[in-house]
């Protein structure tokens, strides 16, 4: 068992299930088998990576699974494994994708079978991303994704789809394109992209703050930071349920997994210099657009200013370099996957009805749709970080090491937490109780079958988390040591070479 | 003793077209004959320069010509690209009335100029094959002569190209006169430090000439007329094989004689590269007719390839063949579905006329996509990898700039391209085009968008042969 390759099955799975729905021909009676096909794929996916977490050593700090094989000769080899850190991503992705499939017989009416090879192939290079461990198939990854996204808002969203597809691609592509160069600049200085190496080697001081800035400047568009964050609601309003879902759920960790694996692992020094700016990024991010959801009319456009307001806590957990935060990011991370994920399904859930996404359409629907009600409850407190919820663990870890670092940021930041619960709230509120006030809603139907075992298999393992989040901490821990170590023997060594010079 | 072996295959095209022309004059009705004997005239044409892949570095008539990795390599590209062309585009030409027999000849005296182009080692040796291809070239343009724009862009051209050719002689007269020879190799082997400005002149006025071959910025005027006006296979026609052409002779003549004069020289092809970029990818923005488009995108990717070349080592003129590679097989492909967009005997050429094109051609709108993608560069498709061949040698020496200002316009260009994608799938449906394309059509639009498409399984089968290129 121990040749398998199991990582690069888990990676291509998806795409030979879309390699098969794309030969299958297109005509009406097929399109429930494509369904199917896809569902199938995307769960034997789920199971093959649960699999992999359990064989997973949780006590060692190496890449566990590695794949090592050349591909470009003397150039690039294709290297993926797994640590701590990574295999959980694996997992929210895997966990999330069947959902989507779910999900899209009630959102999608045309080109099902576009979209189904869209979401899968979409599936193959997430997964990659956070399974490769070299800087340019990572960014192979990275970028790839860029396609079937852009496609999956263009075709299937709303009115504004152009317009928010040309702001995604070409706001994400600008960032990236000046992390290619530092790629190829540390290939060059180094002679190697494999980021186990380059943990060995570590790279200049002189270098490292130009480097991690480009660096930073793919992350922060995808995390996204403020004031790059303006692409996201676009960008979530516009794309289909499925199409946010996992813009939310997934995409948007991608930058947050880069900064832990690739800023602090390769620029620690650079990483040192630059707190001060992600703190002041974070609570920007973190208060401003909190004040800004709470001025939102429309569900999903507050819902995307609300991830960009718990991204802000993930940057300032990574950047406080204490295990604490990091290990509290990781799980803010996977926490805000699970419910921003349940919030725009369930958003699609109603707008699907009224096919509307304005607050202010709706009101007193408690009584028609009870189950709805209760589960949005659920995903409401998530959000909003309640105790009991995975969405708490994160957030106090967050503040509990931004505490150590400084006390001020740490006040600041939260604020967010109040302001969280404002918004959320007001918009349960708003949307829930009241007066049932427009007509059409008293004939609005409660959940269907689909429906309910998508929000529940997401809402159960927010109460899990939140109750018992030692699964998750401890996968993590050995993993978020070894980096901090890394790091720290790193930064020690450039501070050294520094203070010679 | 000169071994003709080595230019048999140029000896065999020169008289197949003749054989050719003859047949055509004296057998009435023999286009179709013609055409398809053109066709396996240049299939045993490629199989006789292959034949030659495994010869060491040798020279014919005094050193005047050269055959190497190089040459062979780029005649291949060369003549593949034109195998395709001429697959491609038989169906187009009776459609549009010039199906006639002077048009495959014309195209094989062109190849033959741009073979001799290929291998010269002496400056009227290059010279001779640049008019072989440019008089060939002037009358494909204007071949569609009832048509007002392709008369209008063959006098474009060839007043435009008349002129640089001038320039360009005018700069191969002041280095002979410098250096007193017209041969590369002797030229190196000069002590040309004497005569230093003299020869730079002389090497800016051939610069000069070059770069209006391969359209870079600011010699770029042309293009875009020219591409519209001629017929759509000549435009195909255009925008690869003079290309491949033109990047060999300046592979060749920057670094066999000049190498020396790398700092005389380098500022001037990055200042081309870095025009071609930028213009390249701003002014497309505004196109609406996609051959008009494919103009500038091609000034923007001769942009690109130039990059390769300014760096000054094998790497990257390595990378340069390899981007003007993928760089042909792109526009194949791109070509060809241009060439499917046909509706009752007429084609359409706007970026409009694609709309909603997805519904009711799924696969050719596939194809388009990927091209498309491609041809911004998104990876993992074939398109990316010629980039990042060409800034991988590019940062190696330490340009930054260079590299940031194609990349940036890199991002630029990826906004006209998804605006063509925006109009074949986000746009409302239009008529169905026909779908009774020609065979060769077909397949080779397969076969580049599979190369494309599936190129990042395998990237160092391409990277491999080019690896034997070493001209320094």
């Amino acid at each position: 068992m121990i040749n398998f390759p199991i990582l690069s099955s888990i990676i291509l799975l998806p795409s030979i299930g879309a390699f098969f729905i794309f030969f299958v021909k297109a005509n009406k009676s097929k399109y429930q088998s494509n369904k199917y096909v896809a569902l199938f794929i995307s769960l034997a996916n789920f199971l093959l990576s649960l699999y992999l977490w359990y064989i997973f050593d949780k006590t060692s700090t190496d890449f566990q699974f590695v794949e090592n094989r050349e591909w470009i000769p003397g150039l690039i080899n294709y290297k993926v494994g797994v640590d701590g850190i990574s295999i959980l991503f694996i997992i929210l992705t895997t966990f999330i994708t069947p959902l989507c499939v779910i999900s899209v017989n009630s959102t999608i009416e045309n080109r099902l079978k576009d979209f189904l090879i869209a979401i899968l192939l979409m599936e193959t290079l997430m997964i990659g991303v956070f399974c490769s461990l070299d800087l340019i198939i990572f960014y192979l990854f990275f970028e790839g994704g860029l396609i079937p996204m852009f496609l999956i808002i263009g075709i299937w969203g709303g009115q504004r789809r152009v317009y928010s597809a040309f702001k995604f691609f070409l706001y994400t592509l600008l960032g990236s394109v000046l992390m290619l160069i530092a790629i190829i600049s540390i290939y060059w200085m180094t002679g190697t992209t494999d980021v186990e190496k380059l943990y060995e080697i570590g790279l200049e001081t002189k270098y490292q703050n130009l480097l991690w800035l480009a660096f930073f400047s793919s992350f922060a568009v995808k995390t996204p930071m403020w004031p790059v964050h303006t692409w996201l609601p676009d960008a979530h309003v516009e794309a289909p349920t499925a199409g946010s879902v996992l813009l939310a759920a997934i995409l948007l960790k991608m930058a947050g997994y880069g900064f832990i694996r690739f800023s602090l692992g390769l620029f620690p020094s650079a990483s040192d210099y630059f707190i001060p700016l992600i703190f002041l990024l974070s609570l920007i991010a973190i208060i401003y657009t909190s004040l800004v959801a709470l001025m939102q009319d429309d569900m999903k456009k507050l819902i995307a200013y609300s991830s960009v307001a718990h991204m802000g806590f993930v940057t300032l957990g990574i950047f406080t370099m204490t295990q604490k935060g990091i290990s509290g990011s990781i799980f803010q991370m996977i926490s805000h996957g699970l419910v921003s994920a349940a919030l725009f399904f369930s958003v699609g859930v109603i707008y699907e009805r009224m096919h509307t996404r304005l607050i202010n359409h709706y009101g007193g629907i408690v009584s028609v749709m009870p189950k709805y009600s209760i589960v949005l409850m659920i995903f409401v407190l998530g959000a909003i970080g309640l105790p009991g919820t995975s969405g708490f663990i994160g957030e106090f870890l967050i503040l509990l090491s931004a505490f150590q670092k400084s006390f001020l940021v740490a006040v600041i930041a939260s604020f967010g937490v109040i302001l969280a619960a404002a918004y959320m709230l007001w918009l349960y509120k708003r949307v829930i109780f009241g007066k049932l006030i427009n007509e059409n809603l008293k004939n609005i139907l409660d959940l269907k079958k689909s429906e309910i075992i998508i929000l529940w298999s997401l809402a159960i393992p927010i109460i899990f988390f939140g109750f018992y989040p030692d699964p998750l901490i401890s996968t993590t821990e050995v993993s978020i040591n070894n980096l901090l170590k890394i790091y720290n023997s790193n930064l020690e060594v450039n501070l050294t070479n520094s203070s010679y010079e | 003793m000169n071994n003709l072996n080595l230019i048999f295959p140029e000896i065999f095209i020169s008289l197949s077209l003749m054989t050719l022309l003859i047949l055509g004059v004296f057998k009435k009705n023999s286009a179709t004959l013609v055409y398809n004997l053109s066709i396996v005239s240049l299939l045993i044409l490629l199989a006789l320069i292959f034949n030659l892949t495994s010869t060491n570095e040798s020279y014919l008539f005094n050193q005047s010509y050269k055959i190497d990795v190089l040459s062979t390599f780029m005649k291949m590209l060369t003549v593949g690209s034109g195998i395709l062309v001429m697959f491609s585009s038989s169906k187009y030409l009776k459609f549009k009335k010039i199906f006639k027999i002077e048009y495959p000849i014309l195209i094989l005296s062109a190849i033959l100029g741009m073979m001799v182009m290929i291998s010269s080692n002496d400056l009227i040796v290059f010279y001779l094959g640049l008019e072989i291809q440019a008089m060939s070239l002037y009358v494909l343009t204007s071949f569609n002569r009832e048509n007002i724009f392709s008369t209008e862009s063959g006098i474009k051209f060839f007043v435009l190209s008349a002129l640089s050719s001038g320039l360009l002689l005018y700069g191969c007269s002041l280095i002979y006169g410098f250096s007193g020879t017209t041969n590369f190799n002797l030229i190196s082997a000069n002590n040309l430090f004497e005569a230093k400005y003299g020869i730079t002149f002389g090497i800016v006025f051939i610069l000069v000439g070059l770069s209006f071959k391969i359209s870079a910025v600011p010699f770029h005027m042309w293009a875009p007329d020219v591409y519209q006006g001629s017929p759509t296979s000549v435009t195909l026609f255009f925008a690869i094989l003079p290309k491949i052409a033109a990047l060999a002779v300046f592979i060749r003549f920057l670094y066999v004689p000049f190498v020396n004069l790398i700092d005389q020289w380098q500022p001037i092809i990055i200042f081309l590269s870095i025009a071609s970029m930028v213009f390249g990818s701003v002014a497309a923005i505004g196109q609406r007719n996609l051959k008009r488009l494919a103009a500038y995108s091609s000034i923007g990717h001769m942009g690109y390839a130039l990059a390769g070349l300014a760096v000054g080592t094998n790497a990257g003129i390595q990378s340069s063949i390899v981007y003007i590679t993928i760089y042909a097989v792109m526009n194949v492909a791109l070509f060809s579905c241009l060439l499917m967009m046909r509706r009752n005997e007429y084609y359409y050429e706007n970026i409009e006329d694609l709309s909603g094109l997805s519904k009711n051609h799924p696969i050719l709108s596939f194809s388009l996509l990927i091209i498309l993608f491609s041809l911004a560069g998104i990876p993992p498709l074939a398109g990316f990898f010629a980039k990042f061949y060409i800034f991988l040698a590019v940062i190696e020496k330490s340009m930054y700039w260079l590299a940031i200002i194609g990349l940036l316009s890199t991002v630029v260009a990826a906004f006209y391209y998804l605006r063509i994608i925006k109009v074949i799938y986000f746009d409302p449906l239009k008529e169905k085009y026909d779908t009774n394309h020609q065979i060769g059509l077909k397949v080779t639009l397969l076969i580049s968008t599979i190369f494309i498409l599936l190129y990042f399984i395998y990237p160092s089968v391409l990277t491999n042969i080019v690896l034997g290129i070493n001209i320094i």
